[in-house]
């Protein structure tokens, strides 16, 4: 029996027609990208507020993050930069990140790959979405030593999440006009977990027969993707193999610093870069690529329905990046993250609504 | 006997196999390389206490020998016996899984000056095959990793990485989410690593390996990793440098023993037509001949390949010509004896 998942419904504004909005800077590049939103915000009079909570990874009480919770809980929506994992920490200390998708039950990660006007990248029209099952498979978190030396790690694959997750793919596919769904799996080894995810797929597929489904291994899926990856049109994964591929893809269009990411939950949803970087070696030196946090907030604009607002910034932001003389030192050029925002407040004002003056 | 000849066992397998096996003995010929083989049929036979194993006859050979020369192998479906390839794995313990991806000049691709080499613990990992229902819809696949596997593999990848003169290893994992799996590998990578100071040892999430392999795939060098991100990764290299009709590979064993192949299929559409390309089993071959100290050989066969494929003039189908594979062979002899 398959779930009957609702459309999930934005949070009503109050206060007159302004939303509040959660802002999780994080670490490394978090805090200055999250200052550009605020900045391009206000400069554009969004009717957004955020309320700021900060997560201090190198706590190891998770009150900071339990905060950060119930934050987005009371305001429904977030925009999030990736908080730091320390993996050198005994067990005790959860990756942060994880538990905020968990706890929300995030279950959909989205990424949207396209390739760029502008942008220099070995392989051309590339659009694909990619849709990641992003709560349970081998993210579980489920460790334990039998005896010293010998660890086993479970990866747990449920029918119930499986549904979810494939008629999350198809209902979008069916939204968006996609015309074909590939399920990303590896069941020749693992005949009863993945076996389990792709039974499941089957199963939404034939109540979408308009839409192609088929299936292929996540080795082949690599190698497919860097010969071919325009074959490929909406993919839908487990969490471990979607860390994968969405990396890879997100490589293919121009790298990290291109490509936003969404997070949705029955109640809840979170925004952030796709590829999930804290860009530590990068942090507070004016050198981190802004285009993939702005155009996270653009998908955060649209999922509170402001869509003018949304397609006014993602219009900026787009003219921007095919400006080649701007371009940030990871698509190869010499211009500087505030040079990028500038541009794209120009590109707006001179789009011509109101904003306040630069 | 020629005492300077050494035995190696040959395994032709299906399909294309038996083709491609002819190739390489011809060229191996033609390079006068000091190779007897000795050729054997690995399907899987029922032994004494109804367990599956291989023909005895391949394992006494592949026991004396120590190295083996294997081409594809067709999957069982229905046949009642596992896969071959898990259970030559089983037999000889063969826990590294080694490819070196080299960009083939000649046979473009959108990247060039690929040089990695990656390490893959074959044992353990994602592949223990232990999977239970727990409940109905509810499955729980296990992951196994353990000090002992760990630490082989990572000292095969500096042994490697020192033999072969290669620069840094690179433990790739996911030690953020999977804290005791992974971080028990990462341990043993860095316990190792102490003793071969002479190689950089650097440590890297498996999304930031996949994301920097595909823009700039020259920063990697060597690359160890469990199981699951090995296979992962072997084949998104392998489609950098043009696909599996093209890599190399090498499974090495205890005791010594260490057995080369080629990763394709079997190719079953195109088998005994005289299509199939030997390039894959040739540069394992050239690989095998590497391990026995036979540098010369193989640098020479290496080169008359790699010639050939530059040259564009004989190509089998797949590398974009229309030689037939014979046609290909006998020009990559004519190169080796030019060679001489």
């Amino acid at each position: 029996m398959i779930l009957c998942v609702c459309v999930l419904q934005p949070p009503p504004a109050r206060y007159g027609g302004r939303h509040t909005v959660t802002l999780i800077p994080g670490d490394g590049i978090g805090p200055e990208l999250a200052n550009h939103v605020r900045e391009l915000f206000r400069f554009c009079c969004v009717p957004v507020d955020f309320e700021v909570v900060n997560v201090d990874s190198t706590m190891a009480s998770e009150d900071d993050i339990n905060n950060a919770i119930m934050a987005i809980r009371r305001n429904g929506v977030a925009l999030k930069g990736n908080i730091e994992t320390n993996h050198n920490l005994p067990p005790s200390y959860k990756s942060r990140n994880n538990l905020l998708r968990t706890t929300l039950d995030l279950y959909a990660n989205v990424m949207h790959c396209q390739s760029l006007p502008g942008v220099r990248t070995r392989h051309r029209n590339i659009d694909i979405m990619i849709i990641r099952e992003n709560t349970e498979g081998e993210y579980s978190s489920l460790e334990h030593e039998n005896v010293p030396g010998v660890v086993e790690c479970l990866k747990i694959i449920t029918r119930t999440k499986s549904l979810r997750i494939a008629d999350y793919a198809f209902r979008m596919a069916r939204e968006k006009g996609r015309r074909q769904v590939t399920a990303v799996h590896k069941a020749n080894i693992m005949k009863l977990g993945d076996g389990l995810f792709l039974e499941c797929c089957k199963e939404v597929a034939s109540g979408y027969p308009e839409i192609n489904f088929d299936s292929m291994i996540v080795d082949n899926t690599t190698m497919q993707l860097v010969s071919r990856p325009q074959q490929f049109d909406v993919m839908v994964m487990p969490n471990l193999y979607g860390n994968v591929v969405s990396n890879v893809c997100a490589g293919l269009v121009g790298g990290p610093g291109l490509v936003p990411g969404a997070n949705y939950g029955e109640d809840y949803a979170v925004f952030e870069t796709g590829t999930r970087n804290t860009g530590k070696s990068i942090a507070n030196r004016n050198t981190a690529n802004p285009t993939a946090m702005l155009l996270a907030s653009c998908l955060l604009l649209d999922h509170l329905k402001l869509h003018a607002y949304a397609s006014m910034i993602r219009r900026a932001i787009l003219t921007t990046v095919t400006e080649t003389r701007l371009h940030t030192a990871d698509l190869g050029g010499q211009g500087s993250t505030s040079e990028v925002v500038q541009s794209i407040m120009n590109a707006v004002q001179s789009t011509g609504p109101r904003t306040l003056s630069i | 006997i020629d005492r300077d000849m050494q035995t190696v066992t040959l395994i032709p397998g299906d399909g294309i196999g038996p083709e491609i096996s002819a190739a390489v003995m011809k060229i191996f010929e033609a390079a006068k390389a000091p190779i007897r083989w000795e050729e054997r049929n690995v399907t899987a036979i029922k032994g004494p206490g109804g367990r599956w194993m291989i023909p005895p006859d391949a394992k006494e050979s592949m026991d004396r020998s120590k190295i083996g020369l294997k081409g594809p192998l067709k999957t069982p479906i229905a046949a009642g016996h596992p896969s071959m390839n898990l259970l030559l794995r089983k037999t000889f313990d063969l826990y590294a899984n080694v490819r070196p991806c080299v960009s083939i000049e000649g046979y473009k691709t959108p990247y060039t000056d690929v040089n990695l080499v990656t390490i893959r613990e074959n044992t353990e990992g994602e592949y223990s095959g232990i999977e239970h229902v727990i409940v109905d819809g509810v499955v729980q696949s296990i992951k196994l990793i353990t000090e002992e596997a760990s630490r082989r593999i990572a000292e095969y990848a500096f042994e490697y990485a020192r033999n072969n003169q290669r620069n840094s290893v690179t433990a790739v994992h996911k030690a953020n989410i999977m804290r005791m799996s992974d971080g028990l590998f990462l341990r043993k990578c860095r316990e190792v690593a102490e003793n071969y100071k002479d190689i950089k040892f650097t440590e890297m999430y498996l999304d930031t390996v996949c994301l920097n392999m595909v823009q700039d795939p020259t920063q990697f060098d060597v690359l160890v990793m469990p199981n699951l991100y090995g296979d992962i990764l072997s084949d998104l290299c392998a489609g950098l440098i043009g696909g599996l009709g093209v890599t190399p590979s090498g499974n090495i064993g205890a005791n010594g023993v260490a057995i080369f192949e080629s990763v394709h299929g079997t190719a079953p559409d195109i088998a005994g037509m005289d299509l199939a390309n030997p390039t894959a089993l040739l540069l394992s071959a050239v690989m095998m001949l590497r391990h026995m100290g036979l540098h010369d050989h193989g640098n020479k066969i290496q080169a008359a390949c790699f010639d050939t494929i530059r040259d564009k003039k004989v190509l089998t189908k797949d590398l974009g010509g229309n030689s037939k594979c014979s046609e290909f062979t006998d020009e990559i002899c004519r190169r080796v004896k030019d060679l001489e």
